[in-house]
């Protein structure tokens, strides 16, 4: 294997610019984050939501659960991305469409935070719903049967419970936005990825790049699993031991 | 809506059935090698030898815990540096999908062996069967019953995630639909189009692994 090894690369400067390649990565971290963590706010919060409902005692909140749950596991993220962010403009009023395509700040980052966000809620619903379902019945009536409303059952208890049994799948699924924040690179956000192919192609260090954006991405997940497993701890239901969940 | 032109499927159907082919074939290769690869890796990590163990380890945690697009990006990279000339991106992608889903699959597979209770294999040594023979006899038949529906629900991720060969412009069923919209300026209807395919492909085969579910967990 011939290779011409250069780790200085990253304190140089790009081609015809002021930055370093550093500075590219730095940024790339940055919207890498950015766009990892917004995603993970809109996610938890539709799929806490989209997963109450599938256990609702309503057929159609059940109904809607369900179609959302199907809509956005079942199309890869990559193509709900590229229509976020190509078809859903065209579908809006024109003007509207016309503002988003033209005028919305960030538009790129908006569109990954949001896309990224729906695909992963649709997983959160289910880890929520199986956790709602984890409970035995005697839970809900407990709650009927002191004179709680089916509202107030799921507030002061359900939901209080049903999260603490799916903090271990809900860490891997914060892992897994991290990792799948990178698939934005398909429609312009500067996040890692985009840095990593911009660097090597700019720099012809393709070696270089790739093990310090690894590099990065390992950081990212190990702080998200410290993280999450510091909440998990301090959270934990005496005497139950949950098992994780696979994916990507 | 009523500047749509649906037309444009039609013109495009040979192009996008040849992308199809492409990522169901990358499916089938992945999820075979990847399950082959899958139990050898499983079995290292539960051997008691040491080094097996940390080799597994490694690769299987490694590969887990970095994005599949920069795992595609780098088998792109690293491939034709090895091997001293270039391959394409089709091919390239075949050998990184294969290895990275080996990962998962082998993480299913372990689970499965930890879910056959010690008792069989104690009965498979008590018969006087090797650690080979009890693994192959008793151990891995009913793990990989157990398993088929997680390997099903896995399969369908990795249908999904093939279209992330788009990082290194392989032509697979996403690609000739980008393609294809783009040469009759129809970007927006090929999008659609392709979206509706992977829905109807994966909401048909999580349909199918539900029953599969079912199915055997009655026999349980």
């Amino acid at each position: 294997m011939n290779y011409n090894w250069n780790w200085g690369i990253f304190l140089e400067k790009i081609k015809g610019g002021d930055e370093t390649y550093a500075q590219w990565l730095i940024t790339g971290l940055g919207w890498t984050l950015a766009v990892a963590i917004a995603a993970w706010i809109i996610a938890f919060i539709i799929g806490s939501v989209m997963g109450t409902f599938r256990t609702a005692p309503n057929k159609w909140l059940n109904l809607i659960g369900t179609c959302w749950v199907e809509l956005f596991r079942n199309i890869p993220i990559l193509v709900q991305l590229f229509i976020w962010f190509f078809v859903v403009p065209e579908l809006l009023p024109k003007s509207w469409g016309l503002w988003v395509k033209q005028d919305m700040p960030a538009k790129e980052f908006i569109t990954a935070a949001v896309g990224l966000g729906l695909f992963t809620s649709a997983r959160i619903a289910e880890q929520v719903r199986a956790g709602i379902e984890s409970l035995s019945r005697g839970q809900r009536f407990a709650g009927y049967a002191i004179g709680l409303t089916t509202t107030q059952t799921y507030r002061y208890v359900l939901l209080p419970m049903a999260f603490r049994i799916i903090l271990p799948p809900l860490t891997s699924e914060f892992m897994n936005v991290f990792k799948n924040s990178s698939v934005a690179f398909a429609i312009g956000v500067l996040e890692l990825t985009f840095q990593a192919r911009q660097m090597q192609e700019d720099s012809e260090q393709g070696i270089e790049t790739y093990i310090a954006v690894t590099v990065l991405y390992f950081l990212c997940a190990f702080i998200a699993n410290r993280g999450m497993k510091f909440i998990e701890n301090r959270t934990r239901v005496p005497g139950l031991i949950a098992q994780g969940a696979g994916g990507h | 809506m009523k500047d749509f032109d649906f037309s444009v499927i039609w013109a495009s159907l040979p192009f996008v059935w040849e992308g199809l082919k492409f990522s169901v074939m990358l499916t089938v290769i992945a999820m075979v090698g990847g399950i082959a690869i899958g139990t050898v890796l499983a079995l290292m990590r539960l051997s008691s030898i040491k080094p097996l163990r940390i080799f597994a380890t490694i690769y299987v945690d490694g590969l887990r815990s970095i994005p599949l697009v920069m795992v595609i990006l780098w088998f792109f990279l690293i491939i034709p540096l090895v091997i001293g000339k270039a391959i394409g991106a089709e091919l390239s992608a075949i050998i990184t999908f294969t290895l990275f889903e080996a990962a998962y699959f082998s993480e299913i597979v372990r689970a499965g062996i930890q879910s056959v209770p010690k008792g069989q294999v104690y009965a498979g040594n008590a018969l006087g069967m090797s650690y080979s023979q009890s693994m192959k006899l008793v151990v891995l038949p009913q793990a990989f019953r157990n398993m088929m529906p997680v390997f099903l629900t896995q399969t369908i991720i990795l249908f999904q995630d093939t279209s992330l060969v788009y990082a290194i412009g392989a032509k697979d069923l996403f690609k000739a639909t980008d393609i294809t919209g783009k040469n009759y300026g129809r970007p927006v209807e090929m999008y659609i189009f392709a979206a509706v395919i992977y829905f109807v492909i994966c909401f048909s085969l999580s349909y199918a692994a539900k029953q599969l579910q079912k199915k055997i967990a009655i026999i349980r």
